[in-house]
């Protein structure tokens, strides 16, 4: 976050960069399966950002002594591939992948029913291949559909979205221009049958008050990507049925 | 526990949000009261909500069925399934079924006889990479299960067609009372043994026979959810065996 | 994961503390929102531009500051430089591992640096010698010596009072050359944050959780606070969850202690 004014977030009509409203989420699309390896997977698109996500487990864990007796363990790697952002990011794995790969996983954990699987682990890979602001929380949208399609008994499926401040105003999902940019950051992640938050990070500068609010749009848009997390999910199916009885 | 708030205010006494046959996503609401379930469901203050993409079925409005379409095999005491011999060790052998939990199967449920594993070469008996219809004879989460291979029915394979199912899918290949897997065995004149984790052997006096009856699995398989399955399965067997 | 068997608390403890908890008691006997003893002593490192040991507790951390000039990056080029660094060491605790920073140094790492900065406690655009060859970069180590619970909150202590209390020496521009004067200067400090870290067990939010109190809890949620009462970070860490309502109380359990604390510690602005 450079937090200078050097580039004009917001226009004469209150519309941001990319033309949207500052409530507006950028479009998104789902694919579901589309890995035959792995047990789950799901692709994601918001916006510019392009995340492929795979699901492995519960399966026998390497190294063996990792496991925990009553519970399975998750682990989860998110990483960006070197041609996905503007300036080559070197291959490895640098301090703000390590970060977010906790995040991610302590946002998707408290969904998954680890109980059932003891001395296993389940493994998420997160590869971004395309980075234009808001990738941990696209990243979780794609691994909760993943793990979903790898049958993994989950409480809910876990939704997320950024809420951000550009030239002192509210705007939900951030494109990279504003992360970079505006005046603050705040990733949220819920399951939201439930009403539980599971990610919450800020930085830059939120008074109390902006808070609550921005929360609240957060709330309010994690239920939107949570439809059509549904509608991706049951696509495939639904896309069966009809393939089949067209088929008579 | 985690602590749980509910979103929604509903006060009547039994509701059902679904409709039999439809297809649901963890964490979505199936139902509100008592009502007996069976399946990957849970209940949190009286709502029932599913865990897993599955079809929800209502039977007399009380009892709530979830069959889900995807999941990992999971031991269960008694079952009768197909693995895979991958390790050799001194008292017994490693077996993969197809599920998180690795097997094993040890010596002496292999030969009737009490022996001395010491004394044996066992990969004269069982070797890497052969196939065999084993019963679980024990599973605790703490420890890995135990098949076994000394009752009738059990043993190595030598011959025969390995097709592999996600595991959940099982009963929709078997059928109510067999009649799914009956239809296959008969039209098809095919012998076919169904291991409950996901694994199905059909052994038939002709190949093309075997995979034909592999095609008709896989189809079950990508059509359970799809309703009037049984008659398309009939309609697909006749046709192969009368050449397309 | 560790599964060693210091992390394994036995159930009666557990119980103990839940039960406590019901009474809106602690088995410390502090109140839900009270710190424990804080204790804050900084220029023991003569080597150090900034030094401060923070015994929060069980927990010790001391925080190193060097100051040297070096090269701007490249996309911030009238801007000094700020890094943290953060390091759970072996000798703190049975449960940190030797090797390589896991996930847990460098999230403590970085939730420290982005608490830091977006409060802009050191004020970098006025630490410029030549704008795109020469700035002060401000390294900001941190070490844990004893880990009694809540790192986060000792860590950001420990760099908050190691950066009000640095001294570096003052350099002047001549014939584009930096020439190092023998004027000792502090840092140029913009506004204060507070770290307020909170811990969930069962439905109750409890502030500056001990090392069993986070064995026990369900989630922990840190506040960053400025001088202004503004929310300068937050990370929520640990795999449970929070209800919209406890976020907010959260957060004003966060601003009240925040308050109680700027009183009592002695975190000023150095004399110019």
């Amino acid at each position: 976050m450079t937090g200078k004014a050097l580039v004009k977030l917001l226009d004469e009509n209150g519309l941001r960069t990319d033309g949207r409203k500052l409530n507006e989420i950028r479009p998104i699309k789902i694919q579901v399966g589309l890995l035959k390896n792995a047990d789950g997977s799901a692709y994601i698109e918001l916006g510019r950002n392009k995340i492929i996500v795979a699901v492995y487990g519960p399966r026998e864990a390497h190294p063996r002594h990792v496991v925990i007796p009553d519970r399975a363990i998750v682990r989860c790697r998110y990483h960006m591939a070197p041609f996905s952002v503007e300036e080559r990011k070197s291959p490895g794995f640098s301090r703000r992948e390590i970060e977010l790969s906790k995040v991610i996983r302590e946002a998707l954990e408290p969904a998954i029913f680890i109980e059932e699987f003891p001395r296993t682990a389940i493994d998420i890979f997160i590869e971004v291949l395309e980075a234009d602001g808001g990738t941990r929380t696209a990243s979780i949208t794609a691994a909760s559909v993943a793990l979903a399609d790898a049958g993994i008994p989950l409480r809910d499926l876990v939704a997320a979205v950024a809420v951000g401040k550009i030239e002192g105003e509210l705007a939900i999902d951030l494109n990279g221009l504003e992360d970079q940019y505006g005046e603050g950051d705040m990733p949220v992640a819920m399951m939201p049958s439930l009403g539980q938050i599971t990610l919450l990070q800020a930085d830059g500068r939120f008074s109390g008050e902006e808070f609550e609010k921005g929360l609240k749009m957060a709330i309010e848009a994690i239920k939107k990507i949570y439809k059509i997390q549904k509608e991706a999910l049951k696509r495939k199916y639904i896309e069966i049925s009809k393939e089949v009885l067209e088929g008579e | 526990m985690y602590s749980i708030l509910e979103l929604s205010t509903e006060v009547e006494s039994m509701t059902v949000y679904v409709k039999s046959k439809q297809v649901v996503i963890p964490g979505e609401p199936l139902a509100y009261g008592r009502y007996e379930y069976q399946g990957p469901i849970y209940v949190v203050r009286q709502k029932l909500y599913s865990k897993v993409i599955g079809i929800v079925e209502i039977e007399d409005k009380k009892k709530i069925t979830l069959i889900p379409l995807k999941g990992k095999y999971m031991p269960k005491e008694g079952d009768v399934v197909i693995g895979k011999i991958v390790d050799i060790g001194i008292t017994g052998w490693t077996v993969d079924i197809n599920s998180p939990y690795k097997a094993m199967l040890p010596v002496s449920e292999v030969l009737s006889r009490p022996t001395d594993a010491a004394k044996l070469d066992l990969s004269k008996l069982l070797d890497i990479g052969d196939l065999i219809v084993a019963k679980i004879l024990a599973f605790e989460y703490t420890r890995d299960p135990l098949l076994t291979i000394k009752e009738s029915k059990l043993g190595k394979i030598t011959k025969g067609t390995l097709v592999e199912i996600t595991p959940v899918k099982i009963p929709r290949v078997i059928g109510k009372k067999g009649s799914m897997i009956n239809l296959i065995k008969n039209t098809l004149n095919v012998e076919v043994v169904i291991g409950k984790n996901g694994r199905i052997l059909v052994v038939g006096d002709d190949p093309l026979k075997e995979a034909w009856a592999v095609m008709a699995i896989k189809k079950i398989e990508k059509e359970a959810h799809v309703p009037g399955l049984t008659n398309r399965i009939k309609k697909f067997l006749n046709e192969v065996k009368r050449g397309r | 994961m560790n599964s060693k068997s210091e992390l394994v608390i036995p159930k009666i403890k557990k119980e103990t503390i839940l039960s406590l908890l019901r009474k809106n008691e602690r088995i410390d006997n502090r109140g839900l929102e009270d710190y424990r003893k804080i204790q804050i002593t900084t220029g023991l490192i003569g080597k150090a531009n900034g030094s401060s040991i923070v015994k929060l507790g069980d927990t010790t951390v001391i925080t190193g500051v060097k100051i040297q000039v070096d090269r701007p990056f490249p996309d911030t080029p009238d801007r000094g430089i700020q890094i943290v660094n953060a390091e759970l060491i072996p000798l703190a605790s049975p449960i940190f591992e030797p090797g390589p920073p896991g996930e847990d140094d460098v999230e403590l790492s970085r939730v420290v640096d982005r608490g830091l900065r977006s409060a802009e406690i050191i004020k970098l655009d006025e630490l410029v010698l030549i704008p795109g060859e020469k700035v002060w970069a401000v390294f900001i180590d941190i070490y844990a010596l004893d880990y009694g619970g809540n790192i986060i909150d000792a860590s950001a202590l420990a760099s908050v009072s190691a950066i009000l209390t640095a001294k570096y020496n003052k350099a002047v521009v001549e014939n584009s050359e930096i020439v190092i004067t023998d004027e000792q200067v502090p840092l140029p400090i913009g506004n204060i944050p507070i770290f307020v870290t909170i811990a969930k067990i069962g439905d109750k939010l409890i502030v500056d959780p001990s090392y069993e109190e986070e064995l026990v809890m369900d989630a922990r949620i840190t506040f960053v606070i400025d001088e202004n009462e503004n929310i300068t970070g937050i990370q929520k860490g640990h795999p449970g969850v929070f209800t919209y309502g406890e976020l907010i109380e959260a957060k004003n359990i966060a601003i009240k202690v925040s308050r109680k604390l700027r009183e009592t510690l002695p975190l000023s602005k150095p004399e110019t």
